[in-house]
């Protein structure tokens, strides 16, 4: 079963992420892939007690992780790669060497530099510049929040305003 | 019997959660019992991480409430605010919370934060009945 998912999400694990794609995608695990998550026993502890006992939960650098895709992608139960910025995300495109092939926007939310997008990203102008490498490499990079909304291709997602 | 000065009513608490989940449940919570002035509401719509668990850091420091509810136990909210309360002892945190568990602890007037949590949290659980079966 191939990953579900590659996600970008500033939240990482959290209701969005465990309830809103978790339970249509029948999720059987989430790979978090954080540096500095991966070294501290107390993060990890706290999303653990975040997902649902069905759901696993490992937690890798981003070098660890794009060594083990190909072992994820043969999992029986599909699963979420979930990165907190769009820098990790390019790096493990970058790592993984083809094995990303989409990328999911998911949340990016307001810091000072950020221009709005979308009501759910915001973007500095280095973080556009990312997002146009990762798709520039064949990354099919699309912003949708929930399983339900529509996906918003690159193209459109820079064109974008919130209230627009 | 009152002398014309309106009193107001101190915080005891602060409900956190998704979209309009805390004002709806304080205000059915204030029309309820009218004591839905105890809560301060608080959302998480277009937030970061960061601006949630800030945000909540001054609004227990605004309020010197002693106890945060929050919806969901994977939220964003509840993830912050468990963060947050590593430094803050005493401060508790009760998520997956319910109208019946809210009403309950704003018509305690129990002063000790977590004897009135915890009875609160008993009549909560209990308050979830299947009908019918």
């Amino acid at each position: 079963m191939p990953i579900a998912l590659y996600r970008i999400d500033d939240r990482l694990i959290h209701g969005q992420v465990v309830v809103g794609w978790g339970q249509p995608l029948e999720l059987g695990f989430i790979v978090l892939v954080d540096d500095e998550v991966a070294s501290s026993e107390w993060e990890q502890e706290l999303y653990r007690m975040g997902v649902p006992p069905e759901m696993a939960v490992y937690f890798h650098t981003v070098g660890d992780a794009a060594n083990q895709l190909a072992e994820f992608e043969r999992n029986p139960k599909p699963g979420i790669v979930l990165v907190g910025d769009i820098g990790t995300m390019q790096r493990l495109v970058t790592a993984s060497a083809g094995q990303v092939r989409t990328v999911n926007v998911g949340g990016v939310h307001h810091s000072p530099g950020r221009v709005g997008r979308l009501r759910y990203v915001f973007l500095t102008p280095a973080e556009e510049e990312g997002l146009k490498e990762m798709a520039a490499h064949g990354v099919d990079v699309t912003a949708q929040d929930v399983p339900s909304a529509r996906p918003v291709p690159l193209a459109e997602l820079l064109q974008s305003s919130p209230g627009a | 019997m009152s002398d014309g000065v309106e009193q107001e009513t101190p915080v005891r608490a602060i409900v956190a959660g998704h979209g309009t989940f805390a004002s709806g449940i304080i205000s059915a919570v204030d029309q309820i019992t009218g004591r839905g002035g105890q809560f301060v509401a608080f959302s998480n719509t277009g937030l970061g991480l960061d601006d949630i668990q800030g945000t909540l850091a001054a609004a227990l420091d605004a309020s010197h409430a002693r106890v945060i509810f929050t919806d969901l136990p994977a939220g964003s909210c509840t993830m912050a605010v468990r963060r947050m309360i590593r430094d803050r002892p005493g401060v508790l945190l009760v998520t997956g919370i319910n109208l019946s568990l809210l009403l309950d602890f704003a018509m305690q007037d129990d002063a000790d934060p977590a004897h009135a949590v915890q009875a609160a949290l008993d009549r909560g659980r209990a308050s979830m009945v299947v009908h019918g079966a």
